[in-house]
C-alpha cells in the first residue's frame, strides 16, 4: 500500500508529541519545529505532484476495507489545500520564531498539533474523523490564541472557545443523526446509502445536511455566525491570526467536500440546492466584512473583518457549484489565504514598532522601519484588493468570469466589485494614518524586526506574485481538482473498491 | 424506553440553549454541560436501543447492542470532558483577570 497519504498528518504529530513530551529549551524546540515543518512543505510538494495524475489514492488505516475501516483519501484537492496549509505554515513559524513563540509555553507543541488538524481535516474520509480533526485544530487554537493571556485576549478566547463548542455539539448531531439512518460515516459509503433513502428518512437526511452545512457555516464564519471571528483574531498575536487565516477555509473546504460529495447537488437532498443556502449568505458575509474593515480603528481588525470577507467571496462562487466556479473559488482561496496572512503578519511588525499606539489607526512616532514597511504594506494591499497585475486581479477576474450571468450572478458582480471598493477604502485609509500621517519622532527598533520578518513576509507576497505569474498552469491545477469534486462517481467508486484484509 | 430518551434528551437541550445564552460565564458553562449530556445521549441512541444485548459477538446471542455508537459516544465524552474543563479553566482565569464573569463587559457597565 502507498503510505504517503499518512505521512502529513504523522509528522505534525509526532514532532507536536516530542515537544509536549520532551519540552526541550526554546532555542531546541523552535529548531525542531522549523525542520518539521520545512519536511511538511517538502511532503507536501511530494504529494501534490502525485495527486497531479488524477488519480485518488485512498489510504485505509490498519488494512481495513472501507466502508469499515477509516479511510484517507489524497485527491487533488486536498492535496492542494495541504500544500497551501504547509507554505502557511513555514512562513507563520519562520515569523514566529522572532519572538512570538516566547510569549507562553508550549507554542510550537500547539502549533504543530494545529497543523495535525488542519492536515487531518484536508484528508480524511470519514465524517467522524472529520469532526476528531476539527476538535484536534481547535483545541490546539485555543491554546495559540490564549498565549501570553491579556484580558482582551481571554475574553475572545471565551467566546471563540463556547461558540466552537456549540458548533461541535450541532456537528455530533448531524453525525449521529447520520449514522442512524445509514449505518455508515464514510463519506463515499454515506454518497451511496444518502441518495438512495426516500420519504420520512430522507428528510432527516435533509436535516442533517443544513445541520453540517450550518457547523462548516460556522468554521467559514459564514453570515449570521461570523461575529465571533474578528474579535478573536484581532486579539491573536500577528503569526498565529496569519495561521487562523486557513482556518475559515477549511470551513469551505468541508463544505465543498461534504456538500458536493455526500449530498450533490444532482441527488436532490439538500432542497431547493446549495446554490440558494449558500450563495445569499455567502454575499451578505462579503458586504459586512468589508463594512467591518472599514469601521475598525485597529489594522489587525481591518485585516480580520478582511479575512471575513474572503470567506464570503470564496463561498458565493463556489456556491454557485459549477465546475468553472468552484476553480474560481479554489484559486481565490489560495490568494486571499496569503494575502489575508501576509498582512496579518505586517500588521505584527508595524504595531511592534509604533510604541504606545501598537496597530491602533491613529497618528504615532514614526516606524523604524519606516520605508520597508511601507513597501510591503503597499505590496500586499495592492495584491489584496486585485491592483492588476497582482494574483487578486487575476482570480477576480476569473470569479466574475465564472459567476456570469443569471440573478445570482448579477448580485454576486455587484458585491464583488462593492466590496472591492470598499476593502480598497479600508486598506487606503489605514495605509494613509499608518504611514503617512506620522510624527517626526521614531521609536527605536523593538527586539522583533530581523531579516527573518521580513523575509517571511517577502516569501508571502512572492508567493502571491508567484500566483498571478503562474497563473496558467495553477488554473489549470484548481480547474482539474474542481473537476475531480464535482464529478463524485470516481471518488465513491474509488474508495468502496479498496481492497484491504479483514 | 424510547420515549423517556427522547424526553431527556429534549429537556437537556432546552435547558442547554437557555443557560448558554445567558450573560454569565458559570451558566454559559453548565448550559454547555447540559448541551454536551444531550448530544451524548443523543448518538448513543443512533445505534438503537436495546436491553441486554452484548455489543460484540457472544456465545448464544439473540441480538446485538451497536458497538461503533458507543464507540463513538466514548470519543464525544473524552473531548467533551476535555473541553469542559479548558472553559473552566479559562472562565476562571478571565474571573481573575477581569473581576467579574460577565460575557459581554459592555452589556450593563453603568450599574457596576
Amino acid at each position: 500500500m502507498n503510505h504517503w497519504p499518512i505521512l502529513p498528518v504523522l509528522l505534525p504529530a509526532l514532532t507536536a508529541g516530542l515537544l509536549a513530551l520532551a519540552n526541550p529549551r526554546p532555542s531546541l524546540a523552535r529548531a525542531v519545529s522549523l525542520a518539521s515543518s520545512a519536511l511538511l512543505l517538502g511532503l507536501a510538494v511530494k504529494l501534490l505532484l502525485m495527486a497531479a495524475d488524477g488519480e485518488q489514492r485512498v489510504y485505509a488505516l490498519g488494512d481495513w476495507p472501507p466502508p469499515f475501516g477509516i479511510v484517507l483519501v489524497l485527491d487533488r484537492l486536498s492535496a492542494l489545500m495541504i500544500a497551501l496549509t504547509a507554505l502557511l505554515a513555514l512562513t507563520c513559524l519562520a515569523y514566529a520564531s522572532t519572538g512570538a513563540d516566547r510569549e507562553g509555553p508550549f507554542f510550537h507543541a500547539l502549533f504543530q498539533f494545529q497543523l495535525m488538524g488542519l492536515m487531518g481535516a484536508f484528508l480524511t474520509g470519514d465524517l467522524f474523523n472529520l469532526f476528531v480533526f476539527f476538535e484536534v485544530l481547535l483545541i490546539a487554537s485555543y491554546g495559540l490564541l490564549l498565549l501570553g493571556a491579556s484580558p482582551a485576549r481571554l475574553r475572545a478566547g471565551l467566546h471563540y472557545v463556547v461558540i466552537n463548542l456549540l458548533g461541535s455539539s450541532l456537528f455530533l448531531i448531524a453525525v449521529a443523526l447520520l449514522y442512524a439512518l445509514t449505518g455508515t460515516l464514510n463519506f463515499a459509503d454515506l454518497a451511496v446509502k444518502v441518495a438512495a433513502l426516500a420519504g420520512a428518512e430522507r428528510m432527516l437526511a435533509q436535516s442533517a445536511a443544513l445541520l453540517l452545512l450550518a457547523v462548516f457555516a460556522l468554521k467559514a464564519a459564514l453570515f449570521p455566525l461570523l461575529l465571533w471571528l474578528p474579535g478573536a483574531y484581532a486579539a491573536a498575536s500577528a503569526p498565529v491570526a496569519a495561521l487562523f487565516a486557513i482556518m475559515t477555509k477549511v470551513g469551505v473546504y468541508a463544505i465543498l467536500r461534504v456538500h458536493l460529495t455526500v449530498f450533490p447537488p444532482a441527488a436532490g437532498i439538500l432542497e431547493p440546492g446549495l446554490t440558494r443556502w449558500v450563495v445569499p449568505a455567502a454575499l451578505l458575509t462579503a458586504a459586512v466584512g468589508a463594512l467591518g474593515a472599514l469601521a475598525s480603528d485597529r489594522l489587525a481588525a481591518t485585516v480580520a473583518w478582511l479575512t471575513v470577507m474572503s470567506a464570503g467571496t470564496a463561498l458565493a462562487v463556489a456556491g454557485l457549484a459549477s465546475a468553472q466556479a468552484v476553480s474560481a473559488a479554489l484559486f481565490y482561496v489560495l490568494h486571499s489565504t496569503l494575502a489575508t496572512a501576509a498582512l496579518f503578519l505586517l500588521a505584527g511588525s508595524i504595531a511592534a514598532q509604533r510604541g504606545a499606539a501598537g496597530d491602533r489607526l491613529q497618528r504615532a512616532p514614526r516606524m523604524a522601519q519606516h520605508w520597508r514597511l511601507g513597501a510591503l504594506f503597499l505590496f500586499a494591499a495592492a495584491a489584496f484588493v486585485g491592483v492588476p497585475p497582482l494574483s487578486g486581479f487575476v482570480v477576480k477576474v476569473m470569479l466574475l468570469q465564472a459567476s456570469f450571468g443569471g440573478l445570482p450572478g448579477a448580485a454576486i458582480w455587484a458585491v464583488l466589485l462593492g466590496t472591492t471598493l470598499l476593502a480598497l477604502l479600508a486598506l487606503t485609509r489605514a495605509g494613509i494614518t499608518l504611514f503617512w500621517s506620522a510624527r517626526r519622532a521614531t521609536v527605536p527598533l523593538a527586539g522583533n524586526a530581523t531579516a527573518l520578518a521580513t523575509g517571511a513576509i517577502v516569501v508571502l507576497l512572492a508567493v502571491l506574485a508567484g500566483l498571478s505569474a503562474l497563473g496558467g498552469p495553477i488554473k489549470a491545477a484548481t480547474d482539474a481538482a474542481a473537476a475531480q469534486l464535482s464529478a463524485p462517481r470516481s471518488y465513491i467508486d474509488k474508495v468502496l473498491r479498496t481492497p484491504g484484509r479483514i | 424506553m424510547e420515549l423517556l430518551m427522547a424526553i431527556g434528551v429534549g429537556a437537556l437541550t432546552t435547558a442547554g440553549v437557555y443557560l448558554v445564552l445567558r450573560a454569565h460565564s458559570f451558566a454559559v458553562i453548565v448550559g454547555l454541560t447540559l448541551l454536551s449530556y444531550a448530544v451524548n445521549l443523543f448518538v448513543f441512541a443512533s445505534g438503537g436501543l436495546k436491553v441486554g444485548a452484548p455489543p460484540r459477538i457472544a456465545p448464544g446471542a439473540a441480538e446485538y447492542a451497536e458497538p461503533l455508537a458507543q464507540a463513538l459516544v466514548l470519543t464525544a465524552i473524552v473531548i467533551s470532558f476535555a473541553m469542559t474543563a479548558l472553559v473552566v479553566a479559562l472562565a476562571l482565569r478571565a474571573r481573575l483577570e477581569t473581576g467579574d464573569d460577565r460575557t459581554e463587559p459592555d452589556l450593563g457597565a453603568e450599574d457596576t
